[in-house]
């Protein structure tokens, strides 16, 4: 019988760019939308930063996460999700390739970055959770959304 | 008992009170013979003692309690009015108001202590005229004095009291002055006391004790007290109840004044003075019966006709409305709708019922710039004491309502306008003297609707913008040449204070002179939509004219096309929308001009600007031009198509976005797609 593992385990929402997972926090995650609307550009904003939608009449930023983390610009289909995440008083919106699943990891199984070659999504890690063989890229949220990066 | 849920009650009632208390010693110190304000202060220090003591917290009741006692003796002209007594009272209102920020951020008062205050509101109680027991510096009430034994000496009564006991005999009340003595064996006095206490209010209503109740409650008192009732009743029912209270040896009862058949005159009763009775302490009974009954009859109407409101909940009710005005409009829009006349009716009594709607709810989150305008007098007070001028602050105009928002902003831009009329603007007393004006400075606070706006004012009587000054300055700085400047006008030449680092003052005080106000103050009231011009005229004076508008978040828009791209631009920023030919547009010293009745006007093209995508077609024969006027000046902005005009509402970009430089907020328009509402003042520049 296995000893009952007292660490943590949260919840992470698991998505995924290009070929890799990534996850999320789900307690930070607002909504998770179909990219069925337009966005509209805001001028003078980093690449990444694609625009703004209306989101049951709040106007709430989307950033493309492939193009902040280096890959290709999006290509926009049905599987293109967008997950609106609140962090404090902060609201926006992320574009990703598609959404997963919800898993569940605990401490144990989560590694901290140690070695992990050249990658530019590096600072933005929290850590590597693993699952039955897959390897999940976990996203500090602070650290993707920061205001100051947009609109000098 | 947990009084965690009465916190935010507390604090807003604490605002209140404190806010009241700022008044009134204003007036107080402006009329120190002012016996109403002696009395209101009073009043609202009780309030607020009794306030914190049931909330525990102590500091500042103790304070409150403190003043209570030299409000006291004021009352009882038993000391003046001084400048120096106002001032400590108004320290104390300070100490108060720190104390209520601590609660309203870490919910306890905060380690500071008011000792020193205590200790002298404590002194100028030992001061006074009539002679007095021992003072400690920090006790709570001095002890009360004891009567001679076997002989009742009379309670000396106050104005008020007096007053009090016209009125009892007038609505048919008896005064008796009731001495009641306990059993020398008696243990627990103050239990005693409370009985006998709960025996007189079944019968009578007790105006004053001495020694005070505080004391008797605390058994600082000896074996006897005495009390002043007014009651209706025949005094032998009342003597003989407190009679058969156990261990009360003597119950002595003296008429003070009989209930009139007519009004009786007050000068002739026999109220000797005691010298040993010496009326000190709080006088809760007293206040108690005749303030808060008017209190209670205040208050009673009062709650009838307002309600207080979580801001949030406006919020909410404000959005939604804007959500409802938004679909109208998308309804109006609708394709492939038969319109009927039924359905044109229908639309029209639609949009008549949300603009009322809208209207309403904008009322709602309206709020009189008194609200701003209240803590200025006291400011002004304190600056010009800083500054060794005397100032005199002059409003009206303090029932203009302006929305929620903008009352929240605008308060710092008008403290920065204040403080550099009274800096900058107004002269010393000497140089007012020699220059043949009154030594006392004069600020005009006004504000007054205008149409679609609210206008405030800020004029004062003091030596006015030194333009010529300002003209040095600017070549000084390097800003302009020589030869540029000595062509600039006075209107150009102020300009140039609102940018900016830019100061003529040759010091930095600490008030004003560091050169960041002014723009600080263009900014932020331009951020709210608003206008800031300034009047000058040299040895005369100054006035500053902030115009805002009066309804924030729904606005009048002409909708552009750049590229694929919607915008929005302010209407009422909008001078003229004229058409040119590519030839029309010239070039000044690197900036693309044109001629507009007789003038050159700079033009921006937007395309480039915003970086809009796309190609704009290369042989455009006709360009239409947009041209934005911002106080005098007027810019023209290339737009590949004007829309139309629309009404929108507008929204926050958020907080991501919140530094987007030519971009204030955007809307969303009746498809349901975003629109971004264009910052035409940064584009200009």
């Amino acid at each position: 019988m296995e000893v009952q593992n007292t660490t943590e385990t949260r919840k992470y929402l698991v998505f995924r760019l290009e070929n890799d997972e990534f996850g999320i926090e789900i307690d930070k995650i607002s909504t998770i939308i179909e990219k069925d609307m337009n966005i509209t550009r805001v001028p003078k904003q980093p690449a990444f930063v694609k625009g703004v939608i209306n989101l049951r009449g709040e106007i709430i930023p989307v950033l493309s996460l492939r193009l902040k983390f280096g890959l290709s610009d999006d290509v926009y289909d049905e599987n293109t999700r967008i997950i609106i995440i609140k962090l404090e008083d902060l609201t926006v919106g992320l574009i990703v390739d598609s959404v997963a699943e919800v898993v569940e990891l605990d401490d144990e199984t989560t590694e901290s970055i140690s070695n992990i070659a050249g990658e530019k999504s590096l600072e933005y890690l929290k850590g590597v959770g693993k699952l039955n063989g897959r390897i999940i890229t976990l996203l500090d949220l602070e650290k993707v959304v920061i205001p100051e990066e947009a609109a000098t | 008992m947990d009084m965690s849920q009465y916190l935010e009650i507390f604090i807003e009632e604490s605002k209140e009170h404190l806010q009241s208390l700022n008044q009134s010693l204003l007036q107080l110190e402006k009329n120190p013979g002012d016996r109403s304000m002696i009395n209101e202060i009073f009043r609202v220090a009780h309030t607020i003692k009794g306030m914190a003591g049931t909330m525990g917290f102590n500091k500042m009741a103790k304070l409150t309690h403190d003043m209570e006692n030299v409000l006291h003796a004021l009352r009882n002209d038993e000391l003046e009015v001084s400048p120096e007594l106002v001032d400590i009272l108004f320290k104390c209102l300070d100490a108060l108001e720190s104390y209520t920020a601590n609660i309203v951020e870490t919910g306890s008062e905060g380690d500071r202590d008011s000792e020193e205050l205590s200790g002298i509101l404590s002194g100028l109680l030992s001061s006074k005229s009539t002679p007095k027991d021992q003072e400690q510096p920090g006790t709570v009430a001095p002890p009360a004095a004891e009567t001679g034994h076997g002989i009742v000496s009379d309670i000396e009564l106050d104005q008020y009291e007096t007053n009090i006991i016209d009125k009892a005999t007038e609505l048919g009340n008896d005064v008796w002055q009731i001495t009641v003595r306990l059993n020398k064996g008696c243990l627990l006095k103050s239990a005693r006391a409370f009985i006998i206490f709960k025996t007189l209010e079944r019968h009578s209503e007790i105006i004053k004790s001495v020694p005070p109740v505080q004391d008797i409650e605390d058994e600082k008192f000896d074996f006897e007290f005495t009390v002043i009732v007014l009651t209706k009743e025949d005094a032998e029912t009342i003597k003989k109840d407190l009679n058969s209270i156990a261990e009360v040896d003597e119950v002595i009862m003296k008429l003070v004044r009989e209930r009139s058949k007519a009004a009786a005159s007050v000068q002739t009763e026999e109220i000797p003075v005691s010298e040993q009775l010496q009326v000190t302490g709080d006088h809760k009974q007293a206040a108690a019966a005749g303030q808060d009954r008017n209190d209670s009859a205040a208050k009673k109407t009062k709650t009838g006709k307002t309600v207080r409101v979580d801001i949030d909940r406006l919020d909410v009710l404000l959005n939604l409305v804007s959500e409802l005005i938004i679909q109208k409009t998308r309804l109006e829009g609708l394709e492939g709708i038969e319109r009927t006349q039924q359905y044109t009716e229908v639309i029209e009594y639609l949009e008549r019922i949300t603009t009322s709607l809208h209207d309403a709810v904008m009322k709602v989150r309206m709020v009189p710039v008194e609200n701003v305008f209240n803590r200025f007098p006291r400011m002004i007070r304190d600056i010009s004491r800083e500054l060794g001028k005397e100032v005199e602050l002059e409003m009206s105009g303090v029932d203009t309502e302006l929305d929620r928002t903008v009352i929240d902003e605008i308060g710092d831009p008008l403290i920065h306008l204040l403080r550099n009329a009274c800096d900058h603007g107004i002269e010393s007393r000497e140089e007012r003297r020699k220059l043949g004006k009154p030594e006392c400075g004069k600020i005009e606070l006004k504000a007054y609707q205008d149409g679609n706006n609210v206008v405030i004012e800020i004029g004062d009587d003091g030596q006015g913008i030194n333009v010529e000054k300002v003209r040095q300055k600017i070549v000084e700085r390097g800003l302009v040449s020589k030869d540029i400047a000595a062509n600039l006008s006075k209107k150009d030449l102020i300009e140039y204070l609102f940018k900016p680092s830019f100061s003529t003052a040759d010091k930095v005080t600490d008030i004003s002179g560091r050169g960041v106000g002014l723009d600080v103050v263009k900014t932020k009231i331009e951020a709210l939509g608003g206008t800031v011009e300034v009047e000058t005229e040299p040895g005369k004076g100054s006035r500053f004219y902030i115009r805002l508008p009066l309804t924030l978040a729904i606005i009048q828009a002409l909708l552009v096309m750049i590229g694929d791209e919607k915008y929005a631009i302010q209407l009422g920023s909008v001078h003229k929308i004229i058409n040119i030919t590519p030839g029309d547009i010239k070039t000044v010293q690197k900036q693309e001009v044109v001629m507009y009745r007789n003038s050159v006007i700079p033009i921006v093209r937007l395309r480039e600007a915003l970086e809009v995508p796309g190609e704009s077609s290369a042989d455009q024969k006709v360009m239409t031009l947009v041209i934005v006027k911002k106080g005098e000046r007027l810019t023209g902005f290339i737009v590949d198509r004007i829309i139309g005009q629309q009404e929108i509402v507008q929204k926050s970009l958020g907080k991501y976005l919140a530094g987007t430089k030519v971009i204030t907020s955007a809307t969303i328009l009746g498809d349901g797609n975003v629109a971004l509402i264009l910052d035409v003042n940064a584009l200009a520049n």
